[in-house]
Order: structure tokens, then C-alpha cells, then sequence
């Protein structure tokens, strides 16, 4: 019996146009998903439930627009969903520490998240609250079977290792070969009347603040030439003006 | 002026040359930093004592640089670095490193630094559809993305004392995979040549094979061929659900682009794009585009690189 955790996040879904007004990111016209690889710490922490019995609580950081990201975990099979509540910036010091606590509280021996959520793209969070917690961790996991230790395979310089992990860890997840299960109706009915926990955590202060979000500098617009027989300038170009050849 | 620490990237037991970039970064951010080399072998670190812009080099010895276990290497570069601003690379095990370093001092993690401006950091979020800046007020980790900022000159003799560290490593490789491909990985690659859909077949990916071969560079594909077609693998995809890359060179053949892959490789440093319609949004971010079909297009190129290496 595993006490096993994923940490799962609300973005922007991956298509949307971001618009940026007065200096932030306005995301008030977007539509918001789980994060892409949270779906692949989910599946890998129902695997791990399979494997060696115990349940699985999903834990979110947001205010109560947030709940319908632990609803569709649920609905996909999760057994718990924890809401940390928060509706503010957080820098990864205070998320880390706020994460951490509720871990702690809940008492799991597992933690799965993500390799990076979509939105920021930093993957701090998974290596973060593993040392907080003292963890060992292994991150962007392609793979994972579960026993007495885990054994998992990831990305080492030169290729990909199998790796074993002793109990508590943080695993991040990366797509892999992983098919993620979808909700059925039954999941889909039970998450409806599910109640969020929510908990409270005081994140410590912030070290960073946001001066301003922008749109990526524009490019200048670049040469463009018809038909194929031009390449034979381009290659020119870039050994003589690009110098990256 | 803040104390700055870069931790010197290694690969294939050698210093790697993004490290003269961090140091350039790490000036940029504060005084010239204390690099720290964790090594197996400390006469590695010599070369960082050549790059202009330290004040000294630790190299951090110890059979745990071995293999990357993030808790192993966090505890031995902690208890030997002080206090001030870490800086790392941005590949992905350095940025593990960074959250680890950054949650062991309870200071916060910047991740993917592209530009700093007056002290600020700039880094992408979206997938690089929009930027964030941030104001530091303290000691933070910081990762700085490759290809971006100059890499500090040679032509220094710096310190370089050797520490013995120790750590226990908390995770274990059983055993290194064979790669299914033998070729060159996009994410460590200076110059990418990737396919998209356009290409027609999986088979057709060979004529990308040839040129990265003439030039030294790794095959990556856009998710929709790797949706598309067994053979392309996962390992190749270039985008938000694949990998991020920022090459020198970035050659996309029969690529829409699509904002999923302009999210993995916008920030290249060059971009040339191939592509039969001259509408495709890729044109909007190539520094040279070419309105061809594939097959028009890659035996020129074939010939005039096969020329230039010659």
C-alpha cells in the first residue's frame, strides 16, 4: 500500500494566442487545461496504485477556478483532490514550501508531477520540493515500473539510463511512451460530486517580483527566395553572414 | 555587487563551452563569479581557469560526478558555494540542479534566462509566446539558456583549488540504454535540420540524414510526423510536447509551423525554412526562407554544403 501524490496544474490550453495588456498576461479569454505532461504523472501515479494497492491524491495551487483541474483528475481516477489555496503570484520558494507542507500533512511516500508546466516551462517544482522534503528525485522519466523500489528510465547525457529510486521520491514525467487513460462516465459522475479539500499554507516571502510581461521581440523580417535552386545562396549566406556553418 | 557562482557545465568529461556564456551572464548579473567544476578528474577544470572573467575556480571532486543524481550533487555544490547569485545552464539536467540548489538555500529558481536587462531577468513563458522580466531581491538560482549570451574570451590563469567533496547518491543507474538512433540527439545539437509533414513519408527523412551528416547536425521532426509516422520517434519532436532547443542553426524542411513547434525552437539563433507554401507561418520567423518543394530544394543544399565542407 503506496501513499502516492501528483501534483497537477491549471494553464492556458498549448493553442491559445496569449495577449498581454497593461504590462501582465491577460488570460481572461483563454481556455484553461490541465498541463500537458500532468496528464502523464497522473497516469504514471494510477499505474503505481495499480501495482501496489493505495491511493492517489491530486494536489493543485490556485484559487477555486482551479477545482475543475482536480475534477478531471478525478474523473480519470484519482482518489483524493487537494486544493491548496492561493490566488496570488507565488515565486517558486514560496509554491515549493507551500507544496511541501501539504505533503507532508498528507503523508505521502511518492509525489509525480510533470516535467514542466506548460505556462512557466521551469520544472523547478518536482526537484524543489524533493529537497525540501530531503527526497530523492528523478526527473523527465520516460517510463516507470514499480516494485519494492521503482525503477524508472530517463534522459542521461548520451541516451537514456534505467534507474532505480528508493521510496519517498518526486518523479517527473515527461510524454514517453505512456497512453494516458481517458475519463469514462462512471469517473466523469463521481467527480461531479467529489468535494475538493482545501488547505491553507502561508507561503513564505518572495524574492523575486514580475516587472513586466511582453509579447517576444518580433523578428526582422528575414531574406525569402523562390524555387529551390536558391539554396545553393542560402548555404552561402550562412557559412559567409550567419558564420554558423 | 553580488557574489556570483557558476557552475561549469560538463560533457563528455570535458568543460563544455557554454560555460564561457554562463560567465559572460554571470558578469552581466553581479562580480565576477567563483566557478565550480564538479568533476571525477579535477585536471578538467584547467581549462575554466583560462576564460576571462573569474575571480577562481573550485574543482569539486568526487566519484558522484559520475553519473547526475540531483540530490547527491545538490548537497556536495552547496556546502562549497557561497552565498549569492547560482548560475547554471538550461539544459534540463541543470535546471533540476538549479530548483535543487535554489529549495536547499530556500532561495527562488529563474529558469531559462535569455536576456538581462538593468539587472532584470528576462525568460520565456507560454512556450515563448510571451516574456516575463523579473527584479532579483536577494540571492537566487538562476539558468541561462545556451547560444544566447557571448561567451567570455581565453587568455586568463586563474586560481583553481581542488576540494574533495562528498554526498551519498540517493538514486542508481542500473543500466545506459542503447539509443535506438545512433545519431546525433536534438538536444545537445549546435545545428538541427528538421522535417515536418511536408516530407510526404518517413522514408523521405533520409535526404534530412544526409545533410546533418555533411554537417554535423541532429534530425528532429515536428509532432505532426511524429503523430503521423511510426518510424519518426518521440525523441526526434521539436516543440511545446517535445524538446526545446535553441541551436545556432535551425533548418526546417515541409514545416508549417505551427505555434506547438515555433513554442521548441524559436529562439535558434538562425532559422532557415523550406516550405512549398510561401503563406506557411514559418516564413515569419526564418532569417532565410526558401519557396520550394522539399525535392527541389535539399539536392542544391546537399551539393553546396558538401562543397563548403569539402
Amino acid at each position: 500500500m503506496t501513499n502516492i501524490a501528483v501534483l497537477v496544474k491549471q494553464v492556458p490550453d498549448t493553442n491559445a494566442r496569449i495577449v498581454i495588456s497593461d504590462d501582465r498576461v491577460d488570460l481572461s479569454a483563454v481556455k484553461m487545461v490541465m498541463s500537458p505532461y500532468d496528464e502523464f504523472a497522473v497516469e504514471t501515479a494510477l499505474q503505481h496504485r495499480e501495482a501496489s494497492g493505495g491511493e492517489v491524491t491530486a494536489i493543485t495551487v490556485g484559487g477555486a477556478s482551479a477545482d475543475k483541474v482536480l475534477k478531471d483528475a478525478k474523473a480519470i481516477g484519482v482518489d483524493h483532490i487537494v486544493r491548496i489555496d492561493c490566488d496570488s503570484y507565488l515565486d517558486s520558494n514560496s509554491l515549493q514550501s507551500m507544496i511541501s507542507s501539504v505533503i507532508n500533512e498528507i503523508g505521502a511516500e511518492v509525489v509525480y508531477c510533470g516535467k514542466a508546466a506548460a505556462d512557466t516551462g521551469a520544472g523547478s517544482t518536482g526537484p524543489g520540493i524533493a529537497e525540501r522534503l530531503g527526497w530523492a528525485s528523478v526527473s523527465n522519466i520516460i517510463s516507470a515500473t514499480f516494485s519494492d523500489i521503482i525503477s524508472v528510465v530517463a534522459p542521461v547525457q548520451g541516451g537514456n539510463a534505467r534507474i532505480s529510486v528508493s521510496l519517498p521520491a518526486v518523479i517527473s514525467c515527461d510524454k514517453g511512451n505512456v497512453k494516458v487513460r481517458k475519463p469514462n462516465v462512471k469517473g466523469i459522475m463521481q467527480a461531479k460530486k467529489a468535494q475538493v479539500d482545501v488547505k491553507s499554507a502561508s507561503p513564505s516571502s518572495s524574492s523575486i517580483s514580475i516587472v513586466s510581461h511582453s509579447l517576444p521581440p518580433s523578428k526582422p523580417a528575414g531574406k525569402t527566395y523562390e524555387g529551390g535552386a536558391a539554396a545553393a545562396e542560402v548555404a552561402q549566406l550562412l557559412r559567409d553572414e550567419a558564420n554558423v556553418i | 555587487m553580488s557574489q556570483t557562482i557558476v557552475i561549469a557545465e560538463i560533457a563528455k568529461g570535458a568543460i563544455h563551452p557554454t560555460t564561457a556564456e554562463l560567465i559572460t551572464a554571470a558578469n552581466a548579473l553581479g562580480s565576477a563569479p567563483i566557478v565550480i567544476v564538479p568533476c571525477t578528474d579535477s585536471t578538467i577544470a584547467d581549462a575554466a581557469g583560462t576564460i576571462q572573467g573569474i575571480s577562481k575556480v573550485i574543482a569539486l571532486k568526487s566519484d558522484i560526478f559520475a553519473e547526475y543524481d540531483a540530490s547527491g550533487w545538490a548537497t556536495a555544490i552547496d556546502a562549497v558555494a557561497p552565498s549569492g547569485i547560482i548560475i547554471t545552464s538550461a539544459n534540463p539536467q541543470s535546471k533540476d540542479l538549479a530548483a535543487r540548489l535554489a529549495a536547499r538555500r530556500n532561495i527562488s529558481v529563474v529558469q531559462d534566462v535569455v536576456a538581462i536587462e538593468g539587472g532584470n531577468l528576462v525568460s520565456p513563458i507560454y512556450s515563448g509566446k510571451a516574456m516575463q522580466t523579473v527584479s532579483l531581491g536577494g540571492d537566487a538560482a538562476v539558468s541561462v539558456r545556451a547560444n544566447i549570451f557571448a561567451a567570455s574570451p581565453q587568455g586568463a590563469s586563474a586560481d583553481v583549488s581542488v576540494v574533495d567533496a562528498t554526498g551519498d547518491m540517493a538514486t542508481a543507474v542500473e543500466e545506459f540504454l542503447a539509443r535506438a538512433s545512433t545519431r546525433l540527439d536534438v538536444a545537445e545539437a549546435n545545428i538541427i535540420i528538421s522535417g515536418g509533414r511536408g516530407m510526404g513519408s518517413p522514408d523521405n527523412f533520409s535526404h534530412l540524414e544526409k545533410i546533418a551528416d555533411t554537417i554535423g547536425a541532429a534530425v528532429g521532426a515536428s509532432r505532426a510526423a511524429v503523430d503521423t509516422w511510426e518510424p519518426i520517434s518521440h525523441a526526434m519532436q521539436v516543440g511545446q510536447t517535445g524538446k526545446t532547443v535553441n541551436p545556432n542553426l535551425y533548418i526546417a524542411v515541409g514545416i508549417s509551423g505551427a505555434i506547438q513547434h515555433l513554442a521548441g525552437m524559436r529562439s535558434s539563433k538562425y532559422i532557415v525554412a523550406i516550405n512549398k507554401d510561401a503563406d506557411a507561418p514559418i516564413f515569419q520567423h526564418a532569417d532565410y526562407g526558401i519557396v520550394a518543394t522539399w525535392e527541389e530544394a535539399l539536392p542544391v543544399l546537399q551539393a553546396s554544403l558538401s562543397a563548403m565542407m569539402n
